[in-house]
């Protein structure tokens, strides 16, 4: 369990910059395609974030429920990853061969496409997960729920 | 693009590797390592290749310092008596002919960005060639990453998955 920080400047800026990070993970993960970039970078600035909400609000506030609900999730993003490859096989493709899912209105590299995203989408959920499943792990609180 | 220009960043790579070495203050060697970090991400972006200098600034740079001072608030800080012994001539030789061997197979190594060289001679072209047309992807190395090379990527998720789930394993306690 972690603290909260008691600087109200810590806590506005945090609230500034928090949805601008978000919105900058979320933004790297889907221009992997374009630019540098891609599931890992973008799970891990996103998961980076989450960690920010725990260290500045605290283990037991309100503000972080995305970082708490996030513990849950643990596996998620592998199995969205491995269900797209068993979807490939399902409609008689290769494992993760993506052109053999059949999407209407979509070409043979569209549909390829879409899959990089779909499987990028689950390297960042998984990424972001375990960052911060770790820094759950490491944190540890005496009586007084301080970082110990 | 001369050789020598990128002399003053590798000059501050060493400086940081040894500082982060040699510091005594536990805290200022993770931040020396995080700047050693930056500077690899700032190579690595001289060198060409933006994806990895991304990777290694946002991990190295940011999230591994975050967890290494979180370990370092979950340890004692104590002194070892074992730091103060002799310096060990033999093992300090022996990393030093090591390291002249190192350099010694360096020179066998195709130079930078040779088109000559088997490692750009065997897949890299039908890659380059091939993969804007085949699935709208203009960034090789996300088209390399996530459909030519899918597999290796899933597996390599699957790491990160078990080393959350160990730590996880190992290391959460809940004293309510």
């Amino acid at each position: 369990m972690i603290a909260a920080h008691d600087s109200l400047i810590v806590h506005t800026v945090s609230r500034v910059l928090l949805p601008v990070i978000q919105l900058y993970g979320i933004y790297v993960l889907f221009f992997g395609q374009y630019g540098p970039g891609g599931g890992f970078v973008g799970g891990v600035i996103f998961g980076s974030s989450l960690i920010l909400t725990l260290l500045v609000f605290g283990a037991r506030s309100k503000e972080n429920y995305l970082a708490k609900r996030a513990l849950h999730a643990d596996g998620l993003g592998l199995i969205l990853y491995v269900g797209i490859g068993g979807l490939c096989m399902i409609f008689a493709g290769q494992f993760l061969n993506y052109s053999a899912i059949p999407l209407p209105g979509f070409d043979l590299s569209a549909t390829r496409s879409i899959g990089i995203v779909g499987t990028m989408t689950g390297v960042a959920v998984d990424i972001a997960v375990t960052s911060i499943s770790i820094v759950d792990s490491l944190s540890l609180a005496d009586e007084e729920g301080h970082l110990v | 693009m001369q050789a020598w220009s990128s002399l003053p960043l590798l000059i501050l790579l060493l400086v940081c590797a040894l500082g982060a070495v040699m510091v005594r203050d536990l805290i200022g060697a993770v931040f020396i390592l995080g700047s050693y970090s930056f500077f690899l991400a700032l190579a690595w972006a001289w060198l060409g290749s933006p994806d990895v200098a991304f990777t290694e600034a946002v991990v190295g740079a940011g999230m591994s310092t975050v967890l290494f001072l979180f370990a370092l608030f979950q340890t004692v800080p104590k002194e070892d008596p074992l730091a103060h012994r002799d310096t060990p001539w033999l093992a300090v030789m022996g990393l030093g002919v090591l390291g002249l061997l190192l350099l010694y197979g360096a020179t066998d190594l195709p130079r930078f960005g040779d088109v000559e060289a088997p490692a750009n001679m065997y897949l890299s072209p039908t890659y380059i060639q091939q993969s804007l047309a085949q699935m709208n992807t203009p960034n090789l190395v996300t088209a390399v990453l996530m459909d030519y090379r899918s597999l290796d990527t899933l597996i390599e998720t699957a790491v990160v998955f078990t080393a959350g789930v160990a730590c996880a394993l190992l290391l959460r306690r809940y004293n309510r």
